[in-house]
């Protein structure tokens, strides 16, 4: 309880508060130079500020989501560190997983939450939470813009007016990532009874379908920047009240 | 701004935004690393180096070899700048990925042009400081906002944030690339139902998904079915 206390002292808020800080100054770097260079480029205005728009409303329930991340692991790592981590390169299945193998690793032996941790014991769990998932930050650093040159040449090959093999790359593999998705509610279901993630992807399908209509055949293109924070929203509500229901 | 001319500034632009992710991410993973030892300093006590070792091994087996077929697999789907963002702020799979992927929807730009990286840059920094600022608010209205977020009624919804996604997501690419989708999507249903212990493993047989489904794409495209 008291190593809680002090992993929720101000101090503790201001170390997170600089790191953050630093990331929003590099976000908003990016968001005006992207911003300009896209107007430089002539593009319209208002294509850019529906990016912006929708990209917003898209994050909010996810977001949510992601603050009850940092709920759930605040009290055994206090407010501070999950704050940090869930804002900054960490990932919502990723950092409850990893500080529990960590605990273990520091001689927590039920893993987190099991028993009162100490002061060592919590640097060593933030230190492997923050260590173990910066391999993409580490290849950005070092290869993207030769991976990206790669990219760009080989795009550059086929610029004779015909789609090439590239424009569909893409499509299928973010089709496959959905359908393994989609493949293991399935699979929860059949195996454990819980229905509910795939009747929640039903029902936002179904939404996004609605949208979709109203956006293509009724003219009502105001509704895409909306569309998949509406459907992700009528799917929650099922979810609400089938849970009611049962 | 005629092509050549549009060319040059868009090589400016990546080449400028390059060295900023660089010098960003730098700065970024050092201030990673630095503040749980700030912490440590603060409660008095350093970090159980051998400890950490055998903790950063199994983590690395996993995460480390996830976060390169990451890099491998949405660098080229996101763009120079939304990669460095993306892979600083995290949340990949979970928002940033779909969120570009949406806002290019939207935008009706394509994949390796100028106009697709500008989108997704500002569409993954838009997503990450909406999510720093509905953090930093739940941080400070924890108190308050925690009965409504851990209400037993609301639980059902915050438990399913990512079925939903994906659900939508399902309608809108399954249904623009449908000859592409059946064949993952039943293979990928069927394993699951029969193998269900490897439902813990969906973030790696994504790959599996996504390589079949490129495949299928290829074969298509080599017969000229695809639209």
């Amino acid at each position: 309880m008291e190593l809680l206390k002090q992993l929720n002292a101000p101090i503790m808020f201001c170390i997170v508060g600089l790191v953050l800080a630093f990331i929003v100054g590099l976000c908003i770097v990016y968001l005006i130079k992207s911003y300009r260079a896209g107007l430089a480029l002539g593009m319209d205005r208002k294509k850019l500020r529906r990016a912006m728009t929708s990209s917003a409303t898209f994050t909010v329930l996810p977001s949510i989501s992601i603050l009850l991340g940092v709920i759930a692991l605040s009290g055994s790592l206090g407010i501070p560190l999950p704050w940090m981590r869930l804002s900054v390169v960490g990932a919502l299945h990723y950092e409850g997983n990893v500080a529990d193998i960590a605990a273990r690793a520091a001689g927590m032996e039920g893993g987190l939450g099991s028993e009162a941790m100490d002061g060592r014991t919590f640097v060593t769990v933030a230190l492997v939470m923050s260590a173990g998932i910066l391999a993409g930050c580490l290849l950005c650093v070092f290869f993207l813009k030769r991976y990206m040159k790669k990219i760009h040449g080989a795009a550059e090959k086929k610029k004779d007016g015909k789609k090439s093999f590239g424009d569909y790359l893409f499509a299928a593999m973010f089709v496959g990532l959905v359908s393994a998705y989609i493949g293991s509610y399935l699979g929860e279901w059949t195996s454990t009874g819980n229905f509910m993630p795939i009747f929640v992807a039903a029902v936002s399908a179904a939404a996004m379908a609605l949208f979709e209509y109203l956006a293509r055949r009724r003219g009502m293109t105001w509704l895409d920047n909306f569309s998949m924070a509406g459907s992700m929203l009528i799917g929650m509500a099922a979810a609400v009240g089938m849970g009611m229901l049962l | 701004m005629n092509e050549i001319e549009k060319k040059e500034f868009y090589e400016r632009y990546e080449n400028s935004a390059h060295r900023i992710g660089r010098i960003g991410l730098t700065i970024g993973i050092l201030l990673l690393l630095a503040a749980p030892l700030a912490m440590g300093w603060v409660l008095g006590a350093g970090p159980d180096w051998k400890a950490f070792g055998m903790g950063f091994v199994q983590v690395a087996v996993i995460y480390w070899t996830s976060g390169i077929m990451e890099f491998l697999v949405y660098a080229p789907m996101l763009g120079s700048g939304a990669s460095y963002l993306t892979f600083i702020t995290g949340n990949i799979i979970n928002l940033k990925l779909p969120c570009a992927v949406n806002a290019r929807e939207i935008c009706g730009t394509e994949v390796g042009t100028p106009e697709n990286d500008i989108i997704s840059t500002l569409s993954v920094a838009v997503s990450s400081l909406v999510t720093v600022v509905i953090l930093a608010l739940g941080v400070l209205c924890l108190v308050p906002l925690r009965p409504v977020l851990e209400n037993p009624v609301l639980e059902p919804a915050f438990n399913t944030v990512i079925p939903a996604l994906f659900g939508a997501l399902a309608f809108k690419y399954f249904s623009k690339n449908l000859k592409i989708a059946v064949i993952p999507l039943v293979f990928m249903s069927v394993l699951f139902i029969l193998a269900p212990s490897l439902i813990a493993n969906v973030s790696f047989l994504i790959l599996l998904s996504g390589a079949m489904a490129i495949g299928i794409a290829w074969y298509l495209f080599k017969k000229g079915r695809l639209d």
